[in-house]
């Protein structure tokens, strides 16, 4: 039994943590959230991709470092704990992920060397308003080489410079395409959210020239599937690193914070529940590494272990981040305090690549056709 | 990262499979149908017997011992290869992983070389004399009084939730032995044996109707000192030891009531409404939350089994596991019974499995979230010596135990 990164990638993991709580504490994630006009940090992603980070998981031919998933799940719970307001999920689990997926050999030595130095900020552009795309229920049109509509809401729509988006072909079927967003025809707009850390945008399309990656129809769909699973186990590695912030936040506070003539954290209310969100983040994290196991073994129970993943981590974030809030009591509903940090994200992490029902019908049906 | 085994824990595990293909077909209860708890027990000590021979009923114990000089983790193999059969344990279950493992610790040599080979034998049960009537998450509030005569001990007072104390040959005992002391200070332990004079055994039937656990008196039941283990009124720090063998032992995987593919199996047939539940939206979300939750458990498991492999014994982190397990299990079969509407209390026939049954889970689940420590108990010890939170304020800490109200 060998369920647990290695030593080298626990190495990594404290240097990436090291290099984040130096640069990237959490007054910069705070600075992007009071600037109405900032979208990300700039100057820590520059770094970041300095490091070579942003090409951790890119093979070496293609420009990167070559390394796997499995360090890339370790970059992604340090990003989670910090809450660094940089477009790496944007970038490397969706879009590169979608390049190196769908991509022929062309787009791939044009696209994955500029992601890993820095050159690209991508997105994936899926959504289209409220509710959760279907096969068949795509309205952007790729026709003749153009794309005509819109989508929204789209992760860091503002500052990315290229996207991979879901569109629907001539005869209605769904597609991946890529385009830049760099061009005529493309218009972008950013949207106010409830987490101003992690910039969202609306893309309109009108008439840009863009490029069908891969076969369409059921082949795009699966294809548009696994890159939602693949980014469904690092943005829960992402969740479970800020579960275990809010945590921590907690029991700090809980522990210098008297009452009653005793630190609160002497009363079982608080106890327990602390012991409640351990336990939630501990069923989180094994859950996280389960998916994570899948994902770099190439595993053919992905769809199955990402989910579990993903709804775990949204279960224990979301408790975590809201407790934390409510352990601090009036103190942790303050702007000054950094509790609602954690919380603005624990949500948007929780519905960023669809929301926990639709998630947790996956986990149903991949269970069910494993039974006979 | 993944989940197999090292080559010497494959090899060490196809050598337990071999041995127990072998012997399942003697020994496996599935076999033996409608038997009595009797002849269930005869069996049980006749395998006992047999592994005891291999060093498994010991596994990590060294060999002058009874063991097999193995490693936690091949004890751990050796566990879940047993587990693939219906075989005749339970009897040992206590007997082995708390009373015996003090008895090695705290015995002189030659009272080790009296008991401890019958018991790896299943020749003699061993019971744990722990919780009283008043004294249940709060061990240290216990009264059984012994009181020194000489070279003996006088004991006097009552015992509950002994687990098999009624096919007992002898059992550990933790006493009151100076009442003028705060209550962790007057505590002493001692070995006795169950068929002395004065000591009486009553089953206990339990809400769910099982009778494993028991109530046992003492009335002026005579002891010598040389039975005593640990000082005297040294008792608690036994104890200590005691417990942390039982947190081992209740560290597992999920386990109890109806598997969730038999769930699946169950909820997929088209039930007498002519619907299966299977199409229910809000079945299937259920499914989903018990599928992450199981999931969770058993990656967590993995993850303990992982540091056990490389040599680090669990920590009290592991006492998260019965917590989940516990109200899971509860959680699960209430909403199963639920599903079936009125009809979700009746039970199928008479035949229904205590082990799988979901109805039956429902009744022992309450009765799990308080064995072994209750959901409370596993809280306060997540909480304090896993996350390092203050202890409670305790009133009676250090007020001698005879004036405790």
């Amino acid at each position: 039994m060998n369920f647990d990164f290695s030593d080298e990638q626990r190495a990594l993991q404290s240097e990436v943590q090291r290099f984040l709580s130096d640069r990237a504490d959490l007054s910069v994630a705070r600075a992007v959230l009071d600037d109405d006009d900032a979208y990300f940090a700039e100057p820590v992603w520059r770094e970041l991709v300095e490091l070579g980070w942003a090409g951790m998981a890119i093979p070496e031919h293609y420009g990167g470092v070559g390394l796997g998933y499995l360090e890339l799940c370790v970059l992604a719970e340090e990003l989670g704990r910090s809450l660094a307001p940089v477009p790496f999920s944007s970038t490397i689990y969706l879009f590169a992920e979608a390049i190196l997926r769908v991509a022929d050999e062309n787009v791939k030595a044009q696209m994955l060397p500029a992601v890993a130095a820095g050159d690209i900020i991508g997105t994936l552009a899926f959504a289209e308003g409220i509710g959760f795309p279907r096969p068949h229920s795509i309205k952007l049109r790729f026709e003749n080489g153009r794309l005509h509509g819109e989508k929204w809401p789209v992760a860091d729509a503002v500052i990315a410079n290229n996207a991979v988006v879901l569109a629907a072909d001539k005869s209605g079927e769904p597609c991946l395409c890529l385009v830049s967003l760099e061009q005529e025809g493309v218009e972008r707009r950013p949207l106010q959210s409830i987490d101003p850390t992690r910039g969202q945008g609306t893309l309109v399309f009108d008439g840009a020239k863009a490029q069908r990656l891969g076969e369409g129809g059921e082949s795009a769909w699966k294809a548009f599937r696994h890159i939602l699973d693949a980014a469904a186990v690092l943005f829960a590695f992402e969740q479970v690193g800020g579960a275990a912030a809010c945590l921590a936040q907690a029991i700090e506070f809980a522990t210098e914070r008297t009452a009653f003539g005793r630190t609160i954290g002497s009363f079982q209310a608080i106890k327990h529940k602390l012991a409640d969100i351990y336990v939630g983040n501990q069923l989180a994290v094994s859950n996280t590494y389960y998916g994570a196991w899948a994902l770099a073994s190439g595993a053919e129970e992905l769809p199955l272990a990402a989910s579990v993943a993903r709804v775990s981590a949204i279960q224990a974030f979301e408790a975590a981040a809201s407790e934390n809030v409510q352990v601090h009591g009036g103190m942790g509903f303050t702007w000054e305090a950094d509790c609602h940090l954690y919380l603005r994200r624990s949500r948007s992490l929780a519905l960023v690549i669809g929301d926990a029902s639709l998630w947790k019908s996956q986990i149903t049906n991949e269970f069910e056709r494993k039974v006979a | 990262m993944d989940f197999e085994d090292t080559p010497e824990e494959a090899a060490f595990r196809h050598e337990v499979k071999t041995w127990l293909a072998e012997l399942a077909a003697d020994y496996d209860l599935s076999k033996h149908g409608d038997i009595s708890t009797e002849r269930q027990l005869a069996l049980g000590r006749e395998f006992q017997a047999l592994k005891a021979e291999r060093g498994y009923a010991k596994v990590t114990w060294p060999k002058d011992l009874g063991g097999m000089g193995g490693t936690p983790m091949q004890a751990v193999i050796y566990d879940q290869e047993e587990e693939q059969y219906d075989l005749p344990t339970v009897f040992f279950a206590i007997s082995l992983g708390m009373p015996i493992p003090v008895m090695r610790r705290f015995a002189t040599e030659e009272q080790k070389q009296r008991y401890l080979a019958p018991a790896l034998r299943g020749e003699e049960i061993w019971c744990q004399l722990f919780s009283e009537p008043s004294a249940g998450s709060d061990l240290g509030g216990i009264r059984l009084r012994a009181v020194r005569e000489g070279d003996d001990w006088v004991l006097n007072g009552q015992k509950i939730w002994t687990s098999w104390a009624h096919i007992s040959d002898f059992g550990v005992i933790i006493t009151r032995s100076d009442p003028s002391v705060p209550k962790h200070q007057g505590m002493t332990y001692f070995f006795v044996d169950m068929k002395s004079p004065g000591v009486e055994v009553r089953p206990i039937k339990q809400a769910a109707g099982g009778g494993e656990f028991c109530e046992v008196f003492f009335t002026d039941v005579r002891i010598p000192d040389a039975a005593r283990l640990g000082e005297v009124n040294g008792g608690w720090q036994v104890a200590i030891a005691t417990l942390m063998e039982e947190r081992f032992a209740v560290t597992e995987a999920a386990g109890g009531g109806a598997s969730l593919e038999d769930t699946v199996r169950f909820l997929r047939r088209e039930f007498d409404d002519g619907e299966s539940a299977m199409n229910d939206p809000r079945v299937r979300d259920k499914i989903a939350d018990w599928y992450v939750a199981e999931s969770g458990i058993n990656n967590f498991y993995a993850r303990l089994l992982t540091g056990l492999s490389q040599g680090q014994l669990p920590g009290p982190e592991a006492a998260l596991s019965k917590l989940v397990i516990a109200s899971k299990l509860q959680q699960q079969s209430s909403s199963l019974m639920d599903i079936c509407g009125p009809a979700g209390a009746v039970y199928p026939d008479h035949s229904v499995s205590r082990a799988t049954d979901h109805r039956m889970a429902w009744l022992e689940a309450a009765g799990y979230r308080i064995a072994g420590g209750t959901d409370e108990i596993l809280r306060n010890t997540i909480a304090e010596r896993v996350l390092g939170l203050p202890g409670d304020i305790r009133l009676d800490k250090d007020v001698p135990f005879e004036k405790l109200a």
